[in-house]
């Protein structure tokens, strides 16, 4: 295959052996797990920055705005304004508030979704850890923000947070089980909960397009529950900002209210990252079998940008149901998810297990 | 504590929020006291006095010309119409007739005032639910109202074109193109506020049987306006007291008989499209005349009481005059549409989850200057 | 089985006007021209105002440095706000050898100013007028106090007749 060309793990590969000639094994380790580390924050910081961007000027394109322009060309530096603002601010408390708990909750947030970014597989031996359960383990670390949400929530001590903290609670718990579903579709498919193999997997053609109408059904389930996850778009329950003002985040200010704000859009990038890796070849170029020289060509085209072109595609879907659609109540949400998305799931994925027991899925 | 009050006390599970004076979606300073069990809301008690500028009692030491930029503050989103209700009542009391070119120009401004105010008011209506790009669209549509009001009288908002005995300026030689073209142009975009929001599935849900206030509620708590007409009330002043050039256009008054939030929204839709209608009928036929009839530069009324009500965008609105023969009158009131629409907020909104009184009290088009006056 | 049907109906139409609603704002998304921005102080130069625009009150002067403002208080009377104040002072005429009343100060308040045009109308003899100015922040609110006539300035001749 042409793409092996840019295979990163070339790359890894070496700094390992550079590493290993200077310094003992377990010096090796930790230095390694630190230039990840440094990568991964890096990463945050810019990922904040650019999707922050992005979402401004989508937004003021779908309502007939320009959007930011005065801060650099076209407004590209005022993220970067916005962040040295929100560095430079006080860190206000209300006084009744649960000091400890309080100052913890935006770390949970964060590092939830510094945990699940871990398994994304970016490129071709881009990826920090190849589990031989990643689907799994995506799913797992990031519900644990949903603590982060409610520990917010609670200890804040304002009535506003609390709602929109248990409304979260509710949400996310919820939309937690079609998420996994609609990600389990894929796996029956594929036979296996490693990204690495999944993509592999990919090779012949994307499961959206192999996997017949089952699959695009879990597409876009999968689409909803992440926005839901994510807390936004038409899901943004929790914040909710015309019923509960800023909801679980209302009395956070500075850099503890910028955490959340980072991980919601990490969050929203790692979901469309999960997407676009199951039902979308991840980094694998657009395949058809038969095609050789149509796939030749589409394999010039490097890995990461095939990756970050299909995140940015669903990232900009999931912004099109954002500024589109009014907000669900919250006992709609949790109808839509009980009464519809989840029995869809389960005949999908009824669906999926006997086309894949035929053999019918090219 | 006896152990009966620990029971008592750990059963109840009703606690109080404070919705406002600051709040996004109470549309100004409005306070709600909320009394929640869960999120399900048990009693709503609107606290009100946050921006009371006292108009009615500045009124009285005011002439009868300046009364009238004052109204413009009350519910500054039909403001024309509030001037004209001031103009109407001290041309009753003068016994002064205006000309029909006055008559025709006020219906005219009138509707585009109301069309104005429902454009805003959609447009805040799905920022309350979330849709926030709605809330871009009512303004750029009407944008191009505001255009024509500052060609027409130099002001935007608080516009003050009407003085007792007709309208400040004539109207300018380009007013009738600019509404022509801005006709075509919401004509063409007010079905995509249907496709927008009124199709869509979660907008239906949201509205769809939330809020009910029935027929004889509306009646008794005198919700007028769009408002009342959702609920099978036929309440609207251009048809039952005709004023201006109402009596010569054919429009409908728009009834629904279901009462809940979805009528109420579907009302002012529908009421946009007559508005419309009415504009068309007059544009083309604006008679000639004097657009100012000459009245004393001290106007005094006789020793009188006079009551005029026109049809606002948000309902009746009632203005009487008591004179003592003075220059000034001797006492003022306005029956604000805002006022008794936000009474029947606690009827509608009982029983209902936080997120259906925002609904509620976006339907019901609160302008909250307009209620504290 | 007609609940079945009727569930899949249910899904199927919600889906439908979603995905009517979001061709609007795609519509949108994919005609930059219909944006309606204006970047205002860049447009500065090519702003068109209206000819009736009210903006504030000004008095204008012609090249003798003369006004048309007689100091009648019509407009201070038929103000609502107190915005005007008119000062003025008997001063010698020596002609007829009678003292008369002329205009020292026009005193406008910006800051209390609700541009009803009531002034403007009640001015008998046309001396203020709405100008179209409306950027009218400053840093300090004695700076919206100013006075119309300029110094030196003097009633023009024959708007008293």
């Amino acid at each position: 295959m042409k793409f092996d060309i840019y295979d990163f793990s070339v790359l890894t590969a070496s700094i390992h052996q550079l590493l290993g000639e200077m310094m003992g094994e377990t010096a090796v380790m930790i230095t390694e797990m630190v230039i990840v580390g440094i990568v991964f924050l890096t990463l945050f910081a810019i990922l904040g920055l650019a999707l922050v961007y992005a979402e401004r000027k989508v937004c003021a394109f779908f309502q007939q705005r320009l959007g930011p322009m005065r801060v650099g060309f076209w407004g590209t530096a005022q993220t970067v304004a916005d962040a040295i603002k929100l560095l430079l601010k006080e860190p206000l408390m209300t006084k009744s508030a649960d000091k400890f708990l309080f100052n913890l909750a935006p770390f949970i947030i964060i590092v939830a979704s510094f945990m699940a970014i871990a398994a994304v597989p970016f490129a071709l031996g881009l990826q920090a850890i190849d589990l031989d359960i990643g689907v799994f383990y995506v799913t797992a670390v990031s519900s644990i923000g949903v603590a982060g949400i409610l520990i917010a929530g609670w200890a804040s001590n304002n009535k506003y947070s609390l709602i929109g903290a248990m409304r979260s609670g509710a949400q996310i718990v919820s939309y937690e089980l079609s998420v996994g579903l609609s990600l389990l579709t894929i796996v029956v498919l594929t036979g296996s909960l490693q990204f690495s193999e999944i993509i592999e997997s990919q090779r012949e053609g994307w499961w959206i397009f192999r996997g017949h109408i089952p699959a695009f059904i879990a597409f876009v389930i999968y689409l909803i529950a992440g926005t839901a996850e994510t807390n936004r778009g038409p899901f943004d329950l929790a914040e909710a900002e015309s019923e509960l003002t800023a909801g679980f985040h209302t009395e956070y200010s500075g850099m503890k209210f910028a955490f959340f704000f980072l991980a919601e859009f990490v969050n929203m990038f790692i979901i469309a990252a999960i997407g676009a890796t199951m039902f979308l070849g991840g980094w694998m170029p657009l395949h058809f079998g038969g095609f050789t020289a149509f796939n030749e060509v589409m394999d010039f085209i490097p890995p990461i940008f095939w990756f970050l072109g299909k995140t940015a595609f669903l990232i900009f879907m999931m912004m099109w149901f954002k500024w589109t659609f009014p907000r669900l109540r919250i006992d709609q949400l949790l109808t839509l998810e009980w009464k519809y998305l989840l029995p869809i799931n389960l005949i999908n994925i009824l669906i999926m297990a006997f086309i894949v027991l035929m053999g019918w899925y090219f | 504590m006896s152990v009966k009050e620990l029971h008592k006390a750990t059963q109840s599970q009703e606690y109080f929020v404070n919705m406002g004076p600051q709040h996004p979606s109470t549309h100004g300073v409005l306070r709600l006291l909320l009394t929640l069990d869960g999120e399900t809301i048990t009693k709503v008690e609107p606290h009100l006095g946050y921006i009371h500028r006292s108009i009615e009692k500045m009124c009285e030491k005011d002439s009868y010309q300046q009364i009238v930029h004052l109204t413009d503050r009350m519910d500054y989103l039909s403001c024309h119409m509030n001037n004209e209700a001031v103009c109407l009542a001290v041309e009753k009391g003068l016994e002064l007739e205006v000309s029909d070119r006055v008559k025709v120009i006020r219906t005219i401004m009138s509707e585009l005032t109301r069309l104005s105010s429902h454009q805003l008011w959609w447009g805040v209506m799905g920022m309350d639910l979330g849709a926030i790009t709605s809330f871009l669209y009512g303004f750029r549509d009407r944008e191009m109202i505001t255009d024509i009001f500052e060609e027409t009288c130099g002001a935007r908002l608080t516009m003050n074109y009407n003085v007792p005995g007709g309208v400040m300026f004539d109207i300018p030689a380009n007013f009738q193109t600019k509404v022509k073209e801005f006709i075509t142009h919401f004509r063409k975009k007010l079905p995509e506020y249907d496709q927008l929001m009124t199709n869509n599935i979660i907008f239906r849900n949201r509205t769809e049987g939330i809020g009910i206030l029935t027929k004889e509620d509306a009646i008794s708590f005198g919700v007028t306006g769009p408002s009342g007409r959702a609920s099978g009330w036929s309440n609207d002043i251009r048809k039952s007291h005709s004023y201006s050039a109402y009596d010569r256009v054919d429009f409908k008054e728009i009834i629904r008989t279901e009462g809940d939030s979805f009528a109420r929204y579907k009302a002012r839709i529908d009421e946009m499209w007559e508005s419309m209608n009415i504009i068309e009928q007059l544009i083309d036929n604006v008679p000639e005349g004097s657009c100012r009839e000459k009245t004393k530069a001290v106007i005094k009324l006789p020793k009188m009481e006079i009551y005029q009500s026109v049809e606002t965008a948000r309902g009746e609105l009632g203005v009487y005059i008591n004179s003592d023969g003075k220059k000034n009158p001797y006492r003022v009131k306005f029956r604000s549409p805002g006022f008794s629409n936000l009474n029947a907020l606690n009827t509608m909104a009982k029983g209902g989850k936080i997120a259906d009184l925002v609904t509620i009290m976006s339907t019901i088009d609160l302008v909250i200057p307009d209620i504290d006056r | 089985m007609k609940a079945i049907i009727n569930y899949i109906k249910e899904v199927v139409g919600g889906v439908k006007t979603l995905i009517n609603g979001m061709k609007v704002t795609g519509y949108y998304i994919s005609h930059p021209k219909e944006i309606i921005t204006q970047q205002y102080p860049e447009n500065r130069d090519t702003l068109n105002m209206v000819d009736r625009f009210r903006g504030e009150v000004i008095m204008p002067h012609d090249e003798n440095n003369e006004h048309a403002c007689t100091g009648c208080q019509a407009c201070e009377i038929a103000c609502p706000n107190g915005t005007i104040e008119i000062i003025q002072d008997r001063i010698l005429n020596e002609e007829t050898g009678k003292k008369k009343k002329t205009i020292l100060k026009h005193v406008y308040h910006l800051s209390m100013c609700t541009m009803c045009n009531l002034c403007i109308e009640a001015c008998p003899t046309d001396a203020i007028e709405m100008g179209k100015g409306f950027e009218h922040a400053v840093f300090d609110r004695s700076q919206l106090t100013k006075v119309l006539n300029k110094p030196g300035s003097k009633l023009r001749a024959g708007v008293e007749e």
